[in-house]
């Protein structure tokens, strides 16, 4: 009989912090700049100069720490990471190894097996690196330093999870965690959220875990999950063959498929870490625990509860909205506008849902804005617009997030609710089309939703259906 | 001398300080990292069970900026010094093969 | 008048009183330069057009009223391990042969706000890593007082300038007993302050927990006026401390009637050469004819301070000295394959023979396995050795000593074996991995005619006692004046 296998898995996941400026330097974090114009002196490691630690990195590291249950370190300390690479300018990377900020954590997630408690060993500030872009043409590398100094947080699971399932039922939760506290918008593909995966197979059963791997360059939930399996099936066949799995660094190509070993004999991974001199400890009291305790932010079990009591809406819709802050935001703003929760939820379920997918966007990418939201609310409540052209006005407005009242005056898309020039469509409707108004009365109840589609479009849709129906009605029983 | 440094150790140091060193340096490295070690030794004279480690003299901490951005486009300056540029960045030998 | 002789508050004073120009006394110390500096080698770079322009600008705010400081106007000299805008740069190192800084360090911004003319900037140890000045990738500075003789290091280029009066101060830089030693061995008066009291931003690290920058002068009022311009708590450098006394001018007082004085015997016991005991304890007597308390005592730990200093600056500068890799800034291999080959011919031919040594030290002492035997174990020895100066504070204002066992030795004497280079430190280092202030003044000569210094070590903060203390010696002591020719 084969052997069975379980796979053992932790994370190191990176995020990078929602601050304006650097970690150690007044240098905008913002994305997109020329290559080197969000630099200076500090984050290009200019000799003389030194670091200022950001306070705000520390808030949001307390603060992810708390949601995550650890305990926090309240005297910690930056260590200096020691290695060679020119996306780091310094050649060491301030981070923390012998006081990190926050220890002893964990987040539950949901599996198929019910609830599990996925262990957070330590959370650690730490400076990002470089981005490094190869230049083809001149055979060489060019270093762009505007995110060095961008802040990061690395937290390091406990090796708790056993299956690609988990590990992404993991980094949901910490991305939603992360994302309601404001700390990071946690963006897989743009780099502002990372995971290393730690992985190493033993047979069913086994106590001891066996030799590890770290894998890195994962970038999308899916590469993730493909990794495992493609690291889990190399471990096993190594294993198979009796030979043995070796420690080290892999880094994963999604396009093969496959992890190719970082080794390299210049690379000794042997990081040196002492305490930074150049920056001195960070103390934290009772009292400033206390007070980013209080401003905490309510998560999602605790919203989950309140708008089930608050706004009555189905469950489902609860579980759709709170699963993104932006969309929780969204929806709890309109309905602050607008009071009417059922319709907010149904305009995010169904027609926000809809044009997300088909435009292949993520929740946090919503532009619209609540006020918008509520105008096209309140247009359709007054009737001011039907349905149909409310969703032809929502789709523009998704897009270009406009005042929908502007929008619909100007291109002539209110409802006729003219009785008289109504009732001279249905009129000509009714008198061009004698075969539907026969059909009717020969007891064909659709034929009156043909005259009803006739005179809408007679109306360039600017109708109300109902009030054309009853019409309709009206005329061919009277 | 006590600490006898191999060719092992050196070549392995080579590494971490990214130094090269030709055979003649090496052995006078050798020679002097040993020394300076049985000096170093000397500590082991003191007792040192329970002391703190001091990395700072003065008990300072929690010293913080604001998030504030004080820096603009600072291009010109960083990239003043670089050897070889490219496009306003650092050129540098391929890092990946 | 000679304009060269003036002490630099006495020039600004001339200056004020419209008796000598600012162009004049930069030109008069530029002619100085001129005349000794091939013989002496104090500086690595000299801007005689920047200093002169800035002579200009100088006197006219001098003029508009607008500089009334005690330096306004003194040209001075910068040791090479401090950035200087658009200066040359080079913590004489080959590795930095092309480095022009885009900003100033906190301490020169301090002095060009003050006043001062830059002349240039001063020959030192590489990365300040010596005591001779002789690792130099410029070449050696002589000490004026004789040629055949070091000036002391790592400020070896400052303490010179200052004694050949090209300049009328400088600033150093103190790890270890860099501005104290050669202070001593140049015969001028040198001080380390308290750790954080003058910023290290822009200051280029070596041992950054270890680093001070301070001043080179004539005399103990250059010293205090100096100091008192360049201390500043910067927000800039985290380890910058507040402090409100930085007055330091108000404690050139001739009093030391009832300073407690005390003198380590470990500082004497083996070692010290007879001439240098004799003329330290002949100040102790004057101080103590003055009316101050001197008592010797047993401070302990002194043998240990060594070994503890050197595997910790190592360590440090083993990090410190990594930035140095031919991406961003300074000297790059002319040929490599592949990245981690340019690191290494880069690092093996930018760095000289002595900083090669600590990197390896420091590498090693930091890497896998060793850490907690030595880095760690250092850390807590320097522990102890805080706690002992500590300890002697509680009974005095003052612990007085030699600043080296030696006078300055000779030319190439002392690379060659470099345990016995680093035991000259022994009176020095404690003060730094102690964090406390130390000032190193003149006190006699030797047979040959080299100077013997004096160092009076305070307590956290208390430079205030050192400098009462040095200017009353100084008034006890008179004048000491390198006569021409000597």
């Amino acid at each position: 009989m084969a052997k069975e296998y379980e796979t053992v898995i932790g994370l190191e996941v990176h995020v990078e912090l929602a601050t304006k400026t650097k970690i150690f330097c007044g240098c905008s974090t913002a994305f997109g700049g020329a290559p080197n114009t969000h630099t200076c002196p500090v984050c290009t490691g200019m000799p003389g100069s030194l670091p200022v630690l950001n306070k705000q990195v520390v808030e949001y590291a307390i603060a992810v720490g708390l949601a995550t249950n650890c305990s926090i370190t309240q005297y910690c300390k930056f260590d200096r990471k020691n290695y060679f690479y020119p996306d780091n300018p310094q050649n060491y990377q301030i981070s923390q190894l012998y006081l990190p900020i926050c220890r002893n954590g964990g987040v539950e997630i949901e599996t198929e097996e019910g609830k599990k408690q996925v262990g957070i060993h330590e959370i650690h500030m730490e400076e990002d690196a470089g981005k490094l872009i190869h230049d083809e043409w001149e055979d060489c590398s060019l270093v762009d330093y505007n995110r060095s100094g961008v802040p990061l947080i690395e937290i390091v699971s406990e090796p708790d999870m056993r299956s690609a399932e988990e590990v992404i039922a993991y980094l949901e939760k910490l991305r939603l965690i992360i994302q309601y506290l404001g700390a990071s918008d946690c963006k897989l593909q743009e780099g502002s959220m990372r995971a290393d995966v730690n992985l190493s197979v033993r047979e069913k059963g086994a106590k001891e875990f066996g030799t590890r791997t770290e894998m890195k360059n994962l970038n999308s939930f899916k590469a993730i999950a493909r990794a495992i399996e493609g690291e889990r099936t190399r471990q096993i066949e190594l294993l198979e063959e009796g030979k043995p799995v070796i420690q080290e660094t892999r880094r994963w190509d999604d396009s093969k498929e496959y992890s190719y070993a970082m080794r390299s004999k210049e690379d000794a991974q042997d990081y040196r870490y002492f305490p930074d001199p150049d920056l001195v400890p960070v103390q934290i009291s009772d009292e400033w625990l206390a007070e980013i305790r209080e401003r905490q932010p309510e998560f999602r079990t605790e919203k989950m509860k309140r708008y089930k009591e608050e706004y009555g809406i189905p469950e489902y819709d609860i579980e759709i909205i709170t699963n993104s802050k932006h969309l929780a935001d969204l929806f709890e703003a309109t309905v602050a506008i607008c009071r009417q929760p059922k319709k907010v939820s149904n305009w995010l379920m169904v027609e926000t849902m809809r044009l997300l997918k088909e435009r292949d966007m993520e929740p946090e990418d919503i532009r619209f804005s609540p006020e918008n939201l509520a105008k096209l609310i309140a247009l359709t409540d007054s009737r001011a617009i039907n349905s149909t052209v409310a969703k032809e006005v929502f789709e523009v407005m998704f897009d270009k997030d406009m005042d929908p009242e502007a929008y619909v005056e100007e291109k002539g898309l209110k409802t006729v609710n003219d009785e008289g020039a109504l009732r001279k469509t249905v009129e000509e409707i009714v008198a061009a089309n004698p075969q539907s108004v026969e059909d009717y009365h020969n007891g064909k109840q659709k034929a009156i939703g043909f005259l009803v589609g006739q005179t809408m479009k007679a109306m360039q849709g600017k109708a109300d259906p109902a009030a054309v129906n009853k019409l309709l009605k009206e005329m061919l029983e009277g | 001398m006590a600490n006898m440094i191999s060719d092992e150790t050196i070549d392995y140091v080579g590494i971490l300080a990214k130094l090269d060193l030709s055979g003649e340096q090496k052995e006078q490295a050798k020679k002097d990292m040993g020394r300076m070690l049985d000096y170093i030794d000397k500590l082991n004279e003191l007792d040192t069970e329970g002391v703190e480690p001091m990395s700072h003299v003065f008990p300072v901490s929690n010293v913080f900026r604001e998030d504030v951005v004080t820096n603009g486009d600072d291009r010109a300056n960083t990239i003043q010094n670089a050897p070889k540029e490219k496009d306003g960045m650092f050129m540098v030998p391929r890092t990946v093969e | 008048m000679d304009i060269l002789k003036l002490t630099a508050v006495e020039l600004a004073a001339r200056i004020k009183a419209k008796e000598v120009t600012v162009l004049e006394a930069v030109e008069a110390v530029l002619g100085q330069i001129e005349k000794k500096e091939e013989e002496l080698h104090c500086y690595v770079t000299v801007d005689r057009e920047g200093a002169i322009k800035r002579a200009g600008e100088v006197q006219k705010a001098i003029d508009e009223g607008a500089l009334t400081g005690p330096l306004a106007g003194v040209p001075v000299a910068v040791k090479d391990n401090m950035c200087t805008k658009d200066m040359l740069t080079t913590c004489s190192s080959k590795i930095l042969n092309n480095f022009i800084p885009t900003f100033s360090a906190e301490a020169v911004i301090r002095l060009e706000e003050a006043g001062a003319v830059i002349l240039g900037k001063t020959n030192m140890d590489e990365f300040a890593m010596g005591s001779t000045t002789e690792t130099s990738a410029y070449g050696v500075t002589k000490n004026p007082w004789n040629i055949e003789h070091v000036p002391g290091g790592s400020s070896g280029g400052s303490a010179a300038a200052v004694v050949a009066e090209e300049c009328f101060f400088a600033l150093g830089s103190d790890t270890g007993g860099s501005i104290r030693q050669p202070a001593s061995f140049c015969g001028v008066v040198g001080m380390k302050p308290t750790y954080g009291t003058v910023s290290r931003y822009g200051l280029i690290a070596y041992g950054s927990s270890l680093d001070q920058i301070g001043p080179l002068t004539k005399d103990v009022t250059d010293c205090a006026a100096i100091l008192e311009v360049i201390s500043s708590h910067d927000t800039k450098d985290s380890t910058s401390v507040e402090r409100q006394d930085t007055d330091f001018t108000k404690a050139l007082v001739d009093d030391v009637a009832g300073m407690k004085i005390g003198i380590p015997r470990d500082y004497f016991s083996s070692g010290i050469e007879p001439e240098v005991k004799e003329a330290v304890l002949a100040a102790a007597n004057l101080l103590k004819e003055k009316g101050a308390i001197v008592e010797e005592f047993d401070l302990s730990l002194v043998e240990y301070a060594i070994p503890a200093y050197y595997t910790i600056a190592a360590a440090e500068a083993s990090s410190n000295l990594e930035r140095f890799d031919g991406v961003k800034y300074g000297y790059r291999t002319k040929e490599s394959e592949g990245l981690h080959d340019m690191y290494k011919k880069t690092r093996s031919e930018g760095f000289g023979e002595e900083v090669k040594r600590r990197i390896m030290l420091g590498s090693f002492v930091l890497s896998s396995g060793y850490y907690d035997a030595y880095y760690l174990k250092a850390l807590k020895v320097k522990a102890l050795i805080k706690k002992a100066f500590d300890e002697a504070f509680e009974k005095y204002d003052v612990i007085l000593g030699p600043v080296a066992p030696t006078t300055a030795p000779k030319l190439g004497s002392s690379l060659s074996d470099p345990i016995k280079m680093y035991l000259g430190d022994i009176y020095t280092i404690s003060v730094n991995l102690a964090g406390l202030p130390g000032i190193s003044i003149p006190c006699g000569m030797d047979k040959a005619g080299l100077p013997i210094g004096l160092q009076l070590i305070g307590n956290s903060f208390q430079e205030k006692k050192l400098i009462q203390t040095a200017y009353a010696y100084e008034q006890a002591r008179g004048a000491f004046v390198k006569k021409e020719g000597n």
